[in-house]
């Protein structure tokens, strides 16, 4: 009974099925542009490690910091970064000081209330503080940058795929619009074109330029591709503040489980002994 | 326990015995997981994923409950307190790279353990009931893991449980008043992160009773083996401890190794990164899918795309359900009277296609429901009701099986040797 009943709703199954796939299709437009896509670079992180497999490497810290100045200089007048708080930076090396340096001197102060009159305020960061949002809300966000919204860039090399070579090339991979992209499909003012963006009209403008922050001394030339690498690897290490611990953990964890495993084995071939299976 | 043969309960030591006549909880224990539970002795590394499930699910309510002491499930904070967790908690990043990967990880053994339970016949008759609790484990898994993929408020949360959610719609009459109550709301929002929030931390719960039960229903006929034979004698056992034991925390090893390299090296490869973007009920991503384990279900879901009397929405959620409803039947589509596959060389061989459909509808469930998948999803899909709905009945009952062993002990000492004695089968010293 249950068997012929299972044929019966299988062979309705089947059928509708049948019809499904054999059902004509609309032809479907592929879109032009789908072509001019690119997948992003593919840089050698520090974090790749010496064997490319993401085993060993860590931040270099002094990139980080360089990426920081970029961060600071040129993507925090639009960009948020506000699941970082200013004492996470002695993490990439900063000292103290310097933190509350650089809280202090920010260049968007925190809100707060007036203690006497219990008006909004505003009054200089410190340490403990995250890094103040730049705009109050998305409206004012939204009023200021050609109704485009500047997304908070605390978890971006996570929340996109390849992510870290995502925001290298993003930013360093604006280009002319190529002569054959449809003519209907360019992007006008304010946008612009950009291969590694999904719909390759970014509202940003090509945020770098050569020179535009000065490294100190010692450091590489900021070139765009260089300057894009470092705020890049910035940015994961903002997103992944835990990275090198995790695979600190990770190695001391599979070098026990190694061991448990091989003792293990050896048991069992041990208690296993002569015992046919 | 379940064979006369089994070894009896006999504490040595003074307390062990004033606690056994007082609350038998050691004697419990010796029988289920101890020396009195005989096994069958040609039992191979894929009865490992048995005990490696009840690992996974234990990991999984540890992590859980941690990190349930600081997840705060409501729509304004919850997001932000994952990255708490994150960045914040002492060892957080852990305890949630651990939970979330331990559920891609928890389904990935479930599944090796359901299709070692097909290729054997585990299933049939006297193992239906175990087979049929774990059917329900199965549904109750695929609630909780859904439920908790919506916890952290990601875009991938939001509009997976949107979609989800929306499939009870399809039922005739009563479907949205269905759905408006599944959410508390007329959209996912506040009410529904809650609800799902204490549903997620009941039901792991509700499975470990359901573990409870099934190992209870699996001690009375004993484990079933690749044979697929019956136990017909003590040659024909180990018993539980120290060999399967033993056997049982070399394979926990392995897999924990296995989990650890997801876990501290590649965290969020089994994710989403639209997940690492707050949900955005104004903000549709391009592609929504759900986890990776719920790939093939979807693929059929999405393969009716066509009214056929009833509405194409109907027709995918009936199916999606009958998918695995179809499950609970099994052990009476199947009219063979030999369980293992491996005396039946017809059905090994399907057994292989359904592996390769099973595979094919699970790459179509993650692709955009774009030419060609889902034209590969319908066949595909056709092919999934197919095999258990019609073909295995079919084939079951006009297959010849290939001879049987006369027993599991002659199976694997082979017939020359005499049936060694008893003593083979105690406890190592």
């Amino acid at each position: 009974m249950v068997r012929l009943f299972g044929i019966a709703i299988g062979a309705v199954f089947c059928v509708v099925l049948l019809f499904a796939a054999l059902a004509p299709r609309e032809a479907t437009e592929v879109d032009p542009t789908l072509a001019f896509h690119e997948h992003p670079k593919q840089v050698h992180w520090s974090w790749d490690g010496p064997i490319g497999l993401g085993v060993f490497g860590g931040y270099d810290r002094v990139q980080l910091q360089r990426g920081f100045q970029v961060y600071k200089e040129v993507c925090s007048s639009c960009h948020s970064l506000n699941r970082i708080a200013f004492r996470n930076l002695t993490e990439i090396g900063f000292s103290e000081p310097e933190v509350k340096a650089i809280a202090k001197n920010w260049a968007v102060e925190v809100p707060t209330i007036n203690s006497e009159t219990g008006e909004a305020a505003t009054r200089p960061a410190i340490a403990s503080d995250r890094i103040p949002l730049v705009y109050a809300n998305e409206i004012a966000a939204r009023a200021a940058n050609n109704n485009a919204l500047p997304p908070d860039l605390s978890l971006i090399t996570k929340a996109r795929h390849d992510g870290s070579n995502y925001v290298y090339s993003l930013i360093s991979g604006y280009a002319d619009v190529p002569a054959n992209f449809p003519a209907d499909r360019r992007p006008e003012a304010p946008l612009h074109y950009n291969p590694y963006f999904h719909s390759l009209a970014i509202a940003m403008a090509p945020p770098l330029s050569a020179g535009q922050v000065t490294y100190a001394e010692g450091q590489p030339e900021p070139t765009v591709d260089q300057m894009a690498q470092d705020v890049a690897a910035f940015l994961t290490w903002a997103a992944e503040p835990k990275m090198e611990s995790r695979k600190r953990a990770g190695l001391g964890v599979l070098a026990f489980l190694l061991i448990l495993t091989t003792l293990a084995y050896l048991s069992y071939r041990r208690v296993w002994a002569g015992i046919k299976h | 326990m379940s064979f006369p043969w089994a070894n009896h309960y006999q504490p040595k030591n003074p307390f062990m015995q004033w606690l056994d006549s007082r609350l038998p909880l050691p004697r419990l224990v010796y029988n289920s997981v101890g020396a009195g539970y005989p096994v069958p002795r040609n039992i191979n590394y894929l009865w490992n994923f048995g005990v490696l499930s009840g690992l996974a699910l234990l990991i999984q309510i540890v992590t859980g409950i941690v990190l349930a002491m600081h997840f705060g499930a409501n729509t304004l904070v919850a997001f932000d307190s994952v990255e708490h967790i994150m960045r914040d908690v002492n060892y957080g990043w852990l305890l949630r790279y651990a939970h979330a990967n331990g559920a891609s990880f928890f389904f990935i053994v479930v599944y090796i353990h359901i299709f070692r339970g097909l290729y054997y016949g585990s299933y049939k008759a006297p193992r239906e009931l175990v087979w049929m609790l774990g059917v329900v484990i199965l549904l109750l898994m695929m609630a909780t893991g859904f439920m908790g993929y919506v916890l952290p408020w990601g875009q991938m949360s939001f509009w997976g449980a949107t979609v989800i959610t929306n499939l009870f719609s399809a039922i005739p009459v009563v479907g949205d008043s269905i759905v408006t109550l599944l959410l508390g709301g007329f959209a996912v929002d506040n009410a529904t992160l809650n609800r799902f929030f204490s549903l997620h931390y009941l039901l792991p719960f509700v499975i470990a009773g359901v573990v409870i039960l099934k190992i209870w229903s699996l001690h009375i006929p004993g484990s079933n083996n690749p044979t697929g034979i019956d136990v017909k004698g003590p040659a024909d056992t180990l018993p539980f401890h120290p060999y399967f034991t033993a056997k049982d925390l070399f394979g926990a090893c392995v897999y924990l190794i296995i989990f650890s390299v997801f876990v501290f090296f590649l965290p969020n490869y089994l994710g989403h990164p639209d997940n690492y973007i707050p949900a955005n009920p104004i903000s549709t991503p391009a592609h929504i899918v759900p986890e990776w384990y719920f790939w093939p279900f979807y693929a059929i879901l999405r393969a009716f795309t066509i009214d056929f009397i009833l509405p194409a929405k109907l027709w995918g959620v009936l199916a999606m359900f009958a998918a695995i409803l179809l499950l609970f039947f099994l052990p009476w589509l199947d009219g063979s009277n030999v369980k293992s596959n491996r005396f039946k060389p017809v059905s090994k061989q399907l057994f292989w296609v359904l592996m390769l459909d099973l595979l094919i509808l699970g790459i179509c469930g993650g692709k955009p429901a774009e030419e060609p998948w889902v034209r590969i999803s319908q066949i595909a899909s056709m092919y999934y009701f197919a095999h258990f709905l019609i073909i295995l009945p079919i084939v079951s009952r006009i297959e010849r099986p290939l001879p049987l062993p006369n027993s599991i002990a002659e199976a694997v000492l082979g017939k020359s040797e005499p049936a060694p004695a008893t003593a083979a089968a105690q406890p190592a010293e």
